[in-house]
């Protein structure tokens, strides 16, 4: 399978600064590709437009040649950075896990996740404990590919590196696609098949740089 | 710096911080309002009944809130009518609140055109003064029990909307919202498992705040003679009746039935004030 | 790195505990969350506080800066240039000795223009110009108020505050994310220029790159306390040259180096075991390991471990 991104364009308001400008590219099943580019690039509005959390102004992203799907399932699933904000703190851990699929112990196991954590509450535990959760949620049999938008950047180094190894022992036994986004090029390098220097790939006038990042936060706050 | 050191676990059953304390508040208040209700309910009318070789009597043993022009003992009628103020106030601002919940999670969870309209109504509901608005729908609606409770209902929802809604937009925006959307899960699925148990206890404060008002508000009107009948027992008659009497010296009629309706009104105060403390993560733990 | 350098921020057996009601009970329990941390950044000196975010670093700054919520006990010493810090002490000095760099734009004022914050008592509108400058905030920037600016130019004006004067001493919690790289950089070089006029920086951050790139010293943050204190060269050196078993794990795992995890999870608060926290993940893990483990002095470092060596 394919998942891409052609000739996309967006902006927050209507007469703004394009944050993204016709930006074209593609991710393969099988494939692990970073984006690599300093805050301010417009990392993680991409990563919303490929999951089909907003829709470009201009362009399309196609998953084979087809639209992504505005109701139901999403074949494109994305983790966030913040794992704290991703799940409902008035839920128990057992209720975030099994919203949309049943994981089995193998792949609980594989993730590290222990039972004793599935009566807990997401408060109870720690970002990296949460992370995994997370991820194993979106990991159904239904799920393509993969959007990580830094995901780990906000854990220890440890967990960092247990993430990221068994993401990569996933992906490849499953054949899943995954777009890692990420500011540390070191670890790009480590768990990526292809890098894509989304500085040189956005084609947003570099004077307008800063106001990109502004508008970046802006919408960020929002969202918090 | 405060030097204790840490860790003691208290062995103590019952250790009095302001959790505990907080919570015997609610209780003594909770009881308090049901046990008047309930009183008020099941008392037999004869308590309060006409006679007249008592007329007047001043507060005693027999009559700790004296007797009126027709001698009906004043404690048991007031109690009788604070019940069902209660009982009127309480049922108002069920009916009204779940105008409120509805109206807000409907125009949050929608949007556009639904929100305007929702927003228009808020904004025309509070733009007239209250009061004008409450007289207006009972007497509309031919006064008495039904016109009195419609009007506190139709007047008592924009607040609680505008809170909900507030709250429904807030939790909506969240990233665990969107990510269950993603996951397949439609409107309604989400509005069930996120979005009301985040709104609940907002709407819960929301609506046991709207209480007092909607108490004092059936008494008022009541009072000016365009709520409850006469012959009903309701603090608004009985202050309204004390009036002609007033000036001669009957200070009783007035004072104590005053004094219930005020306890009453303090006491729904802070039943939701401290459950509000209790509620809210940032005072919880004080 | 001279012997007579004077300590400027001197913290020992610092613990703190929230005195927290357990879920639907009506008993206070203390949940420990900073345990026995020792910490000290002499004159001229950058330190960074590394390890994963919400582990309970901005306790630390909480602490010193005597800001934490009601229900927090504290305990053991923090000291300014010998003498002890107190509520109103701190008071006195932040501001114009203490400078604090705070991770979220709440700790501005919302009613009152940027500028005029900045400049606060001491300050003049030339300095702050001239501050705002350097961190490109143009003069537009003067008259907003704190909810007008973006996550980026909020962080650049919490900076701009704090570099104003010359501290003596600089608390920075996490100052970089939310900047580009340029503006990251002149932030940091910005510390590095005060600490070389005198300056004591104490920078807490989840970012190794940014305290390889400018810190003095790495303190190691695990579970609520510093297990290691060391120079950066040993930990850019490597394993070899760490004292505590964490900080080589810690190393370790980093994708610039080998990338490779050990197993386990950090113990969290209220759940943290006697002894050394580390224990049920180290390798050289034995009975010693049970009892209260205190820093000690090694190969100018300072460790929380009784094996290292």
């Amino acid at each position: 399978m394919q998942l891409k991104a052609e000739n996309i364009s967006f902006r927050y308001t209507d007469d703004g600064p394009f944050v993204l400008k016709d930006i074209t590219l593609e991710v393969n099943s099988g494939e692990r590709v970073g984006i690599v580019a300093p805050s301010g690039y417009g990392k993680s509005t991409l990563a919303k437009i490929l999951s089909g959390y907003r829709l470009p102004e201009e362009g399309k992203v196609l998953l084979d040649g087809k639209p992504l799907p505005m109701t139901g399932y999403c074949p494109v699933q994305m983790v966030y950075q913040h794992p704290e904000q991703a799940v409902n703190p008035r839920h128990r851990m057992d209720k975030i896990l099994n919203e949309a699929w049943q994981p089995d112990d193998e792949l609980l196991r594989k993730m590290g996740i222990e039972k004793s954590w599935l009566t807990r509450w997401p408060s109870e535990l720690s970002g990296g404990e949460l992370q995994r959760f997370c991820i194993a949620r979106v990991l159904g049999p239904e799920t393509k590919f993969l959007i990580c938008d830094e995901i780990t950047t906000m854990l220890d180094v440890i967990t960092q590196a247990q993430i990221w190894h068994l993401l990569m022992e996933i992906s490849e036994e499953r054949n899943l696609g995954m777009m890692i986004i990420t500011h540390n090029m070191s670890l790009a390098k480590r768990v990526c098949t292809r890098i894509v220097d989304l500085t040189k790939l956005n084609n947003v006038h570099s004077h307008t740089h800063t106001h990109i990042h502004d508008h970046e936060h802006g919408d960020e706050d929002h969202v918090h | 710096m405060s030097t204790h050191t840490h860790t003691h676990t208290d062995k103590k059953r019952f250790e009095f911080n302001r959790k505990t304390f907080v919570t015997m508040m609610v209780i003594f208040a909770v009881v308090y309002l049901v046990g008047v209700g309930i009183w008020g309910l099941f008392m037999d009318p004869e308590s309060y009944a006409v006679n007249y070789d008592a007329k007047f009597v001043s507060p005693n043993f027999d009559h700790p809130f004296g007797t009126d022009f027709m001698g009906r003992d004043m404690f048991s009628r007031c109690i009788k009518a604070l019940s069902n103020s209660l009982i009127i106030g309480v049922l108002a601002s069920l009916f009204s609140s779940f105008i409120a919940l509805f109206m807000g999670v409907a125009s949050a969870v929608f949007g556009g055109w639904v929100d305007k309209f929702v927003n228009w109504c808020v904004d025309l509901c509070q733009g007239l003064p209250h009061l004008v608005l409450l007289i207006l729908i009972s007497f509309m609606l031919g006064k008495g029990v039904n016109g009195v409770t419609l009007a506190v209902i139709f007047t008592h929802w924009p607040s609680l909307t505008r809170i909900v809604r507030a709250e429904v937009m807030q939790v909506r925006s969240s990233q665990y919202v969107q990510a269950a959307y993603k996951m397949g899960k439609t409107k309604w699925q989400v509005a069930a498992t996120h979005i009301l148990p985040h709104v609940i206890p907002s709407y819960v404060i929301g609506l046991i705040l709207l209480f007092p008002h909607a108490i004092m508000h059936e008494a008022s009107v009541t009072f000016l003679g365009f709520g409850l009948p006469k012959e009903m027992p309701a603090i608004g008659v009985i202050l309204s009746e004390s009036m002609d009497y007033l000036a001669t010296g009957k200070w009783w009629l007035a004072v104590f039935p005053g004094l219930m309706l005020l306890v009453a009104v303090v006491l729904f105060d802070v039943i939701g004030d401290n459950l509000k403390k209790l509620w809210n993560p940032q005072s919880g733990n004080e | 790195m001279s012997e007579e350098k004077k300590t400027v921020l001197n913290v020992e057996d610092l613990t703190v505990a929230f005195n927290m009601y357990q879920k639907g009970a009506f008993k206070k329990t203390d949940l420990e969350v900073i345990h026995k941390l020792s910490i000290d950044v002499k004159e001229g000196e950058i330190v960074a506080v590394v390890g994963s975010s919400g582990s309970g670093k901005s306790l630390l700054a909480h602490s010193i800066l005597h800001i934490l919520p009601k229900n927090a006990k504290v305990g053991g010493k923090i000291e300014y240039c010998g003498k002890e810090l107190d509520d109103k002490y701190v008071k006195e000095l932040l501001g114009r000795d203490i400078a604090f760099i705070p991770q979220s734009v709440d700790y501005l004022d919302p009613l009152m223009h940027v500028d005029k914050q900045v400049i606060g008592v001491y300050g003049n509108k030339e300095r702050q110009r001239e501050v705002f400058d350097r961190y490109h905030l143009d003069e537009r920037v003067d008259t907003l108020y704190p909810f007008q600016l973006s996550g980026g130019m909020a962080r650049r004006v919490l900076i701009s505050s704090a570099v104003m004067e010359e501290p003596k001493l600089i608390i920075a919690d996490e100052p970089t994310p939310g900047l580009n790289v340029e503006m990251a950089m002149e932030t940091l070089n910005n510390f590095r220029e005060l600490a070389d006029k005198g300056t004591a920086v104490l920078m807490i951050t989840h970012d190794i790159d940014l305290a390889f790139e400018v810190a003095d010293r790495i303190a190691v943050f695990y579970a609520g306390t510093v297990v290691e204190i060391a120079s950066t060269l040993d930990f850019i050196m490597g394993r070899g040259f760490l004292r505590h078993p964490y900080s080589a794990a810690f190393v370790d795992a980093l994708p610039q180096k080998k990338f490779k995890p050990i197993e386990g999870t950090q113990p969290y608060a209220g759940n943290l075991p006697s002894g050394c926290l580390f224990a049920d993940r180290c390798p050289y893990r034995d009975d010693e390991c049970a009892g209260e483990i205190p820093m000690r002095d090694l190969r100018g470092g300072k460790v929380r471990c009784v094996h290292a060596t």
